[in-house]
């Protein structure tokens, strides 16, 4: 019932920004400086506020997001393989500061797409000409007994920062020849080989550390991105270490977990390991929901071209929230929506068209110390929608030598370092 | 294959071609921008591997660009990216490369290795990699103060046959030693 009346709630608001937005821009045009609000400081957002700065910094920006740093999920797995600081991971906000950009520690609450006001937690408002939201991901509650409690005890360690910390920790107090379960999300989900790219850096601390130790993944998924690769790095460098069961064979992963009592299961089995990564299913982040911004599917439906929010007008949404398809819900694609939006916003505020887009992935797994795979691909816009440039991209070949794996390596710590460059600096 | 089927592979593939062209190429920037992922900003890498591109040539960035798109010379990503672009657009992002200003990296170098690479440079390299390797207005690609670690994987590429040199770089090459070799890297990385 109450589903219906949001449904219906939505549609007239948006019927109302549809009217809205037909005579806006010329207002926006005579009122002088244009303003830009950026709801979410994280990869895709914090990215778009230096670019619109960088492309006009006649554009006023200002970003508001809830807390004072952040952390990046990337790389975090190498922290749970003991390969990398948690502090490595941390940026803030200074150097977007020194772009001009005006940066508000506060949480956005509302976002009211007919007047085109930002309202938040600490009760202040923010008028715009766009907005862009960037609130990454949120859980849903496909797991019984996954309350906030349980994520104490069962880490998800899907948004990096204190969850990551814990995690690892319960990895160094585990004993030698103790149980790691780990349960990946069901698509579509932030970061598609992260849960596999975990699995084999916490296999490399435990082959080093507790080598009688077991990983079980517990997916509900029955295949997974770079599948052929993962599973030769296991196989090549912790044989017999990672059990991977595929959701047909548990009757669909983990579905229930009781944090008294320490158990996690499936629909026919409660198991007791030493530690579990529980990751749940996802959605848009909380903000996208409650601005109306999200469809059934709980993402965010786009214009290809803008990344306008289809539902809402003078809104774009970009990062892991979007239904972006076929980009993947990862930093290099956030980095590169937040581009492509960033001048978008740009020419639109300057009632100007949009010019035709340019996208790229690519996503390292760091499966060993030595030993890297990536995919990577090249989108435009087709029919006006975000699609592959035929014959690009791939994986790494399956053959690649060890040369070239090492190579990987070197080059995902140069995409670390030169995207979060790119972001905060 | 039949006339018939020549055609119909033909007219398939200019309808997907006319379909795909319904929208103007994209801006210089809006290319460019998307590399900074791996590149850094504007082109200068923060490393320890991913080479800067800023200040490039244009000869030198679209010819690497479709000797990776090609197959022709190696690499591990790139090969894939290049072939998601057409020849206007890799021109298009070599103009940007060029127009932005090289900078200079800090590494961990070792200073009797560059005394030595500075030796060899003079007897060696000099007449191609003018000033020290940081001349961008030929088709030698910059050298000076590009990250160590991908000199050297080129440096092995080349040695190696997959990447293949001018027949005068060939043969100066053959003649050092791994040592000379890693010392001569050691300096273009050095030059600031």
């Amino acid at each position: 019932m109450s589903k219906i009346n949001r449904r219906n709630f939505i549609k007239i608001a948006g019927g109302a920004a549809a009217v809205s937005a037909i005579g806006f821009p010329a207002i926006a045009a005579a009122g002088g400086k244009k303003q830009v609000v950026i709801v979410g400081g994280g990869t895709a957002g914090a990215t778009a506020a230096k670019y619109i700065r960088r492309a006009d910094d006649s554009v006023e920006v200002t970003l508001i997001e809830p807390n004072e740093h952040y952390y990046t999920c990337y790389l975090s797995n190498e922290v749970l393989g003991g390969n990398r600081k948690l502090e490595s991971l941390k940026f803030g906000y200074d150097g977007l500061r020194k772009h001009g950009v005006t940066v508000v520690q506060d949480t956005v609450i509302a976002i009211d797409a007919a007047g085109r006001k930002v309202t938040t937690k600490g009760g202040k408002s923010f008028s715009y000409d766009r907005c862009i939201v960037a609130p990454g991901i949120s859980f849903r509650d496909n797991i019984e007994g996954y309350d906030e409690a349980a994520t104490k005890k069962f880490p998800h360690a899907w948004k990096a920062g204190a969850q990551t910390a814990l995690l690892r920790g319960q990895l160094e107090a585990m004993a030698d020849g103790g149980t790691v379960l780990i349960a990946p999300p069901p698509n579509p989900f932030r970061c598609p080989p992260g849960p596999y790219e975990r699995a084999s850096q916490i296999a490399s601390y435990l082959k080093t550390h507790k080598p009688k130790s077991k990983i079980l993944i517990v997916d509900s998924k029955d295949k997974f991105s770079k599948q052929g690769l993962f599973t030769q790095a296991w196989e090549r460098h912790y044989p017999g270490m990672i059990e991977w069961k595929k959701a047909a064979d548990t009757g669909g992963g983990i579905v229930r977990v009781d944090a008294k009592a320490g158990t996690v299961s499936t629909d026919f089995d409660d198991m007791k390991v030493d530690v579990a990564n529980i990751i749940p299913a996802q959605k848009a982040g909380v903000i996208a929901a409650a601005a109306g911004l999200t469809d059934d599917s709980g993402w965010c439906p786009i214009s290809g071209k803008t990344f306008e929010s289809t539902i809402h007008k003078g809104i774009h949404v970009i990062g892991d929230a979007a239904i972006a398809a076929p980009l993947p819900k990862s930093g290099y694609a956030a980095n590169s929506e937040a581009k492509v939006v960033a001048a978008a916003v740009v020419e639109l505020v300057n009632g100007r068209e949009a010019g035709t887009p340019s996208w790229v992935n690519t996503c390292y797994s760091i499966v060993a110390p030595d030993d890297g795979i990536s995919v990577a691909m090249v989108y435009n816009l087709v029919d006006g929608k975000v699609a592959k440039v035929e014959g690009s991209g791939g994986l790494t070949p399956m053959d690649s030598s060890p040369a070239e794996r090492k190579r990987e390596v070197q080059y995902a710590y140069s995409w670390f370092n030169n995207i979060t460059h790119d972001i905060f600096h | 294959m039949s006339v018939g089927k020549i055609l119909a592979v033909i007219l398939g593939s200019s309808a997907l071609l006319s379909a795909g062209q319904l929208s103007a190429a994209p801006t210089a920037s809006m290319l460019g921008d998307t590399c900074a992922g791996c590149h850094g900003t504007d082109g200068v890498s923060m490393g320890p591997a991913t080479p800067n591109i800023a200040g490039l040539s244009e000869t030198y960035f679209t010819d690497t660009m479709l000797a990776f798109k090609s197959g022709d010379k190696p690499g591990t990503v790139m090969g894939r990216i290049a072939k998601g672009y057409s020849e206007e657009e890799i021109k298009l992002m070599a103009g940007y490369f060029a127009s932005k200003p090289m900078a200079g990296t800090s590494q961990e170098l070792d200073a009797a290795k560059v005394a030595a690479g500075e030796k060899l440079y003079s007897k060696n390299c000099s007449k191609c990699h003018d000033e020290n390797g940081s001349l961008a207005d030929d088709d030698a690609g910059i050298l000076a103060s590009q990250w160590f670690p991908y000199l050297t994987y080129a440096m092995e590429d080349f040695r190696a046959g997959t990447w293949e040199m001018p027949k005068k770089m060939k043969k100066k090459v053959d003649k050092l030693s791994d040592a000379e070799l890693e010392s001569l890297l050691q300096f273009f990385a050095s030059q600031q």
